[in-house]
């Protein structure tokens, strides 16, 4: 348990990478507003959790999770682990990188759903609809988005086509998805392509881009160990419009299996206002 | 304090459930396809235990510090009705949460790296040190300059998706122009530039203005800030790519 006595550093690094933001909220705050904050004891409380929160967060991920995610990244891209999983004959193919694919998928939906800024954002998302959007609707969207992205990003350093293809392709799907989605979730869309990767994700994800390029004959780590990240912001983006739009589909049907019920009864007492 | 301790406790529940697909997802490919049994074990259990606590306690501490205090400010500068100030604190939060990005540093290290392999910087380490120094000054800049206009947008009222549509556009241009081992790293500073205490203030900030500014819709108007923030450093980045 060596590491708990790391505790009391990694408080005082996190403790630094706040200050910043401290700093510029309550200068802003005393010099430009200069108004009593409402609740003074209670916000600073609520900065004191959050900085032990992160402490916790960073210094439990450190022990629990990363070693082991970056060891399983780097055993499943490991050629002699591919070769007794392989399905193809002669030179490793990129089928032979399925297991790398599902990792890429489930590692991307699995980390997503623990990613504190997309619960926060979530939980704002909720409350401003008024709980039309609901937590986990999002959640789940967002999560479906990383997955899918982090294992195309997978593929595409196996096979080792340029990144900007497949990121321009995204562009040109969320410009046409930007026309057709209901126009509230918008904004909302396009933001949870920038929340999803933050603590949980980033390392996890470099790990796996790393061990890929640098066992990938002809790739090479500096070059294709870099572009997952994006693929992990941009298809969010994507999934969560079609969420909306999906959800939204649903509705107008319902409705209109309403409108027919509601025809239907109208008929049959002839209580119905057409001009007969 | 029984409240209190009811909430404490619902929230640590539901930090064990989002907790619960990663470790899943670890247990299955450990287990079933490295078939590998577990090192470390007690490490590993004391360490999610770590997560889970840390988790509650970020949530915790989010309700009760960090949205009140982004909203309440989006409340005092939109009374207050200076533009000028209220972009510069929309830019020094911006430029402020990015520069000091552990993620951050850690990027453009590596993109020194490729840089200097790459044979666009010589490769000595002051060259190196100074190219990544301007690539994290980049990308803070970008974050800030990000943030300040998602805020005009939420004040003058333009519509988000014209502006994404430019980025998306200028993004595409210049990938045509700029030396080809920069571009993974500009595509992916976009990602790495919103930290989890970032997300939460400037979400609040956004939300706070557009439901203090009569005619914005929170939903339509509120949201948005963090689209820029991932956007904008990609299209710095390629240009300081460029530019070397």
């Amino acid at each position: 348990m060596q590491f708990i006595q790391d505790f009391p550093s990694l408080l005082i690094d996190t403790f630094f990478d706040i200050l910043p933001i401290v700093l510029i909220i309550f200068g802003f705050q005393y010099l430009v507003i200069r108004k009593q904050v409402k609740d003074l004891k209670k916000v600073l409380i609520g900065m004191l959790y959050v900085l032990i929160g992160i402490t916790f967060f960073l210094l439990g991920l450190e022990q629990a999770l990363f070693p082991i995610g970056r060891s399983m990244a780097e055993q499943l891209t490991d050629p002699a682990f591919l070769q007794t999983v392989r399905i193809t004959v002669g030179d490793l193919q990129w089928q032979d990188y399925y297991w790398v694919y599902i990792f890429a998928f489930a590692i991307g939906a699995g980390t997503t759903i623990a990613e504190p800024a997309l619960i926060a954002v979530a939980m704002k998302a909720n409350e401003v609809s008024g709980g039309a959007i609901s937590v986990w609707g999002l959640r789940i969207a967002v999560a479906i988005g990383v997955a899918f992205g982090l294992a195309l990003g997978s593929y595409r350093i196996v096979v080792g086509v340029p990144m900007h293809y497949f990121i321009i392709t995204g562009y040109v799907i969320v410009v046409i998805q930007t026309f057709f989605s209901p126009k509230l979730i918008v904004p909302l869309a396009y933001d949870s392509g920038g929340v999803t990767t933050s603590t949980v994700t980033v390392p996890l994800v470099a790990a796996l881009g790393l061990g890929l390029a640098e066992t990938v004959p002809g790739r090479s780590p500096l070059i294709d160990g870099f572009g997952l990240i994006a693929f992990a912001s941009l298809c969010p983006i994507i999934s969560v419009m079609a969420y909306a739009q999906l959800s939204e589909l649903k509705d107008r049907r319902a409705l209109k299996k309403m409108v027919k019920q509601d025809d239907f009864y109208a008929n049959k007492t002839g209580g119905n206002d057409s001009d007969e | 304090m029984k409240h209190s301790l009811h909430l404490f406790v619902n929230s640590l529940l539901s930090s064990m459930r989002d907790l619960l697909p990663i470790v899943l997802v670890i247990a299955f490919f450990q287990i079933v396809v490295l078939q590998q049994s577990p090192e470390h074990l007690l490490q590993t259990f004391v360490g999610l235990l770590f997560v889970v606590l840390g988790l509650t306690f970020f949530i915790l501490g989010l309700e009760q510090g960090l949205f009140p205090i982004g909203e309440s400010m989006a409340h005092a500068f939109a009374n207050k009705g200076s533009a000028f100030w209220l972009l510069t604190f929309a830019f020094a939060l911006g430029f402020g949460t990015t520069i000091a990005e552990p993620s951050l540093i850690a990027v453009a290290e590596e993109a020194s790296e490729v840089a200097a392999t790459a044979g666009l910087i010589e490769l000595d380490e002051q060259a190196m040190e100074r190219y990544a120094d301007g690539l994290r000054l980049t990308v803070a800049l970008s974050v800030g300059f990000a943030i300040a206009l998602g805020v005009l947008r939420i004040l003058l009222n333009w519509s988000i998706q014209y502006i994404i549509m430019i980025g998306y556009v200028m993004v595409i241009v210049m990938t045509g122009f700029a030396p080809d081992e920069i571009i993974g790293i500009a595509y992916d500073s976009g990602g790495v530039t919103t930290s989890t205490i970032t997300v939460p203030l400037v979400t609040a900030l956004g939300i706070g203005l557009a439901s203090s500014i009569s005619g914005r819709n929170p939903m339509l108007d509120g949201f948005g800030l963090i689209a820029f923030a991932s956007l904008f450093p990609i299209i710095f980045v390629l240009g300081y790519g460029m530019i070397f």
